[in-house]
């Protein structure tokens, strides 16, 4: 497979050596989201006029979900402002290692926890609060100052960034998208790590600290739990790392470290763009006022809707396909589970391309709220830079169907393709593929229905 | 020998599909021209809803929408017509277009009006919705292309 090694560029290898590009862009970016925490329970409670709702909900969203996730995978985890302070706490350093290092009890995570299954559950429980979560800055501000306390704590129990690994919702997911990115950061030959044996990448050095992520680079063969923050690259004394640039989705084919746990992700993930594209984007207002009443029996219904949904009916639906393809096969050397976990991959191309045809819609429908907020992001009455008064306008309406067909359509030739290689992988030929690529092909109907209907 | 015949029949698959992908991306519509009317709609707007929250109209019907609020101010902002008006509480307010865009147009609440207004959405169909039957047929495409740019 082609890859081409970024670090060969002139500047990329200096600028990611120095800790001070990512520490000031990580700085800037804790700025903001103590900013938006700050806003939230002072600011505005109307949420379209206040910074914690539109930045976070809306700029950021959008830069994660369109740009930053499919183009540049975990990216966004090598500058993300949740783990700094308990990760300084932890090393005693705020940049450069400190070798007395920092406070902290350093246990190791649970055996039994090294999954994403946590994740895969804070996932959930924040989707079951969307509706509040997206539309009330206090709750907003609740939720992200509990991501920092969290963080901390971990940070303060736990080695290195348990919360990033283990805990953190948007981790989960990002993690497991990261592995469509054309970007990976690996080793540039795997004799050199396993000669090399004071393993500085992993234990640390005075150029860096060990893996923040508990990954052995010299290991990696998916980008699902590399959080890209290149102290390896700083640390690896015979400049053996590289970020390279590759053809998208290589990881989706790797057969090993295919796991349930991720497989659920992908319903998970692919099953909450759905929802969310029925009660955020359809016309249905008892929907909505259910998902918003949190605490009632509607709401109470809602959640037992959503969740019978993603972790029932969507997996079910799924197995079903599996196991009428595997009777296709007469192959019995595969199990059921194995097949649906691997096959379960090809619904990862098909879930980020449906969150990007949910968020265009989302996103240039509101995106005009920032210019007001730039300006008075408190909702005070603030006119900062003279946009205060900018009309909320809907951004090229449309043309975004035309362009949510594209996206959709293309995830499925994606996912169709992914399914006929790892069906093929398994010595299943193309056959037994076709019940999960009509599976695909039905997800998908479903989400043009809900998103151009 | 087979391995000629193979990729020239996969060539072949190939041609066809991307054909087959432009004919339903771009082949025109079907014209199914009713006498155009003038059709009066009230739609009521509360948090966070249209009543009724679907229009249905022919292309070239003019269509007047008139938009109550009944409980806070509401406004009516039609995706593709670019056309808004708001009502307040209690009043009335009424907007005419002539529907000469057909396909299916999200409207939403134009006027900050509690938590749930970026959410507040209706639909306006006008005629048949050819861009999702469009979509269908591509996605038919899409998952047999899938199979077909996987080499053996």
């Amino acid at each position: 497979m082609t890859r081409y090694d970024l670090t060969q560029l002139p500047l990329v290898k200096p600028l990611l050596k120095s800790r001070w590009p990512q520490w000031i862009v990580q700085v800037i970016a804790l700025a903001g989201f103590i900013f938006a925490i700050v806003a939230g329970l002072v600011g505005t409670p109307v949420g379209s006029h206040n910074f914690s709702i539109v930045f976070v909900w809306i700029a950021w969203w959008a830069l994660l979900m369109l740009v930053a996730v499919p183009l540049f995978g975990r990216a966004w985890c090598s500058i993300c402002p949740i783990p700094l302070p308990g990760e300084w706490l932890q090393r005693g350093a705020v940049i450069t290692p400190n070798p007395k290092g920092g406070i902290g009890l350093g246990l190791r995570w649970p055996n039994r926890l090294r999954n994403i299954w946590l994740q895969n559950a804070s996932f959930a429980l924040v989707a079951l609060f969307s509706a509040v979560v997206l539309t009330q800055p206090s709750i907003t501000a609740i939720v992200l100052a509990a991501f920092l306390f969290i963080a901390l704590a971990a940070s303060l129990i736990f080695e290195r960034r348990a919360f990033c690994r283990y805990l953190c919702p948007v981790g989960g997911f990002i993690g497991l998208y990261s592995q469509v990115a054309p970007i990976e950061v690996r080793v540039k030959d795997t004799s050199v790590c396993a000669a090399h044996t004071e393993k500085t990448c992993y234990v640390g050095s005075a150029d860096g600290y060990g893996c923040p992520w508990q990954v052995f680079p010299g290991g990696l063969a998916k980008n699902t739990y590399c959080g890209t923050c290149v102290e390896c690259l700083r640390t690896c004394p015979h400049d053996n790392i590289a970020i390279n640039l590759r053809p998208l989705g290589v990881d989706l084919l790797v057969p090993t470290g295919r796991k349930l746990d991720e497989a659920f992700k992908a319903f998970i993930m692919l099953g909450s763009a759905t929802a969310y594209s029925a009660v955020m984007l359809g016309p249905w207002g008892a929907i909505k006022s259910a998902a918003y009443s949190v605490g009632t029996a509607a709401w109470a219904g809602y959640a037992l809707a959503f969740l019978a949904f993603v972790f029932g009916a969507l997996p079910g639906m799924f197995l079903l396909a599996v196991i009428i393809g595997k009777s296709f096969s007469r192959l019995e050397i595969v199990s059921t589970r194995k097949a649906f976990t691997a096959l379960a991959y090809a619904l990862i191309p098909l879930g980020l391309t449906a969150w990007i045809a949910f968020s265009l819609s989302f996103v240039f429908a509101n995106v005009s709220y920032l210019w007001p907020v730039v300006s008075d992001p408190l909702g005070w009455g603030w006119n900062l830079f003279g946009t205060a008064a900018f009309a909320w306008t809907p951004y090229f309406t449309q043309i975004i169907p035309a362009l949510q067909v594209v996206v959709l359509v293309g995830g499925l030739v994606w996912a169709s393709a992914t399914a006929r290689q790892i069906a093929v992988e398994l010595k299943f030929k193309t056959l037994p593929a076709l019940p999960v690529i009509g599976f695909c092909f039905s997800a998908t109907i479903g989400l043009l229905w809900l998103l151009i209907g | 020998m087979n391995t000629v015949m193979r990729t020239g029949a996969r060539h072949w698959m190939g041609a066809a599909l991307a054909l087959a992908a432009l004919v339903i991306a771009f082949a025109p519509a079907p014209s199914l021209a009713a006498q155009p009317i003038h059709r009066h709609f009230r739609i009521e707007a509360s948090s966070f809803e249209y009543t009724p929250p679907n229009i249905t109209v022919n292309p070239g019907d003019t269509v007047t929408l008139e938009l109550a609020s009944t409980d806070y101010v509401h406004g009516l902002y039609i995706d593709g017509y670019d056309l808004n008006i708001t009502a307040e509480p209690g009043d009335t307010q009424q907007l005419t277009l002539v529907a000469d865009k057909p396909g299916t147009f999200r409207f939403r609440c134009s006027v900050a009006c509690g938590p749930m207004h970026p959410f507040m959405i209706g639909k306006l169909n006008v005629g048949a919705n050819w861009l999702l039957w469009r979509a269908v047929g591509l996605a038919g495409v899409a998952a047999a292309a899938g199979l077909w740019i996987v080499r053996r």
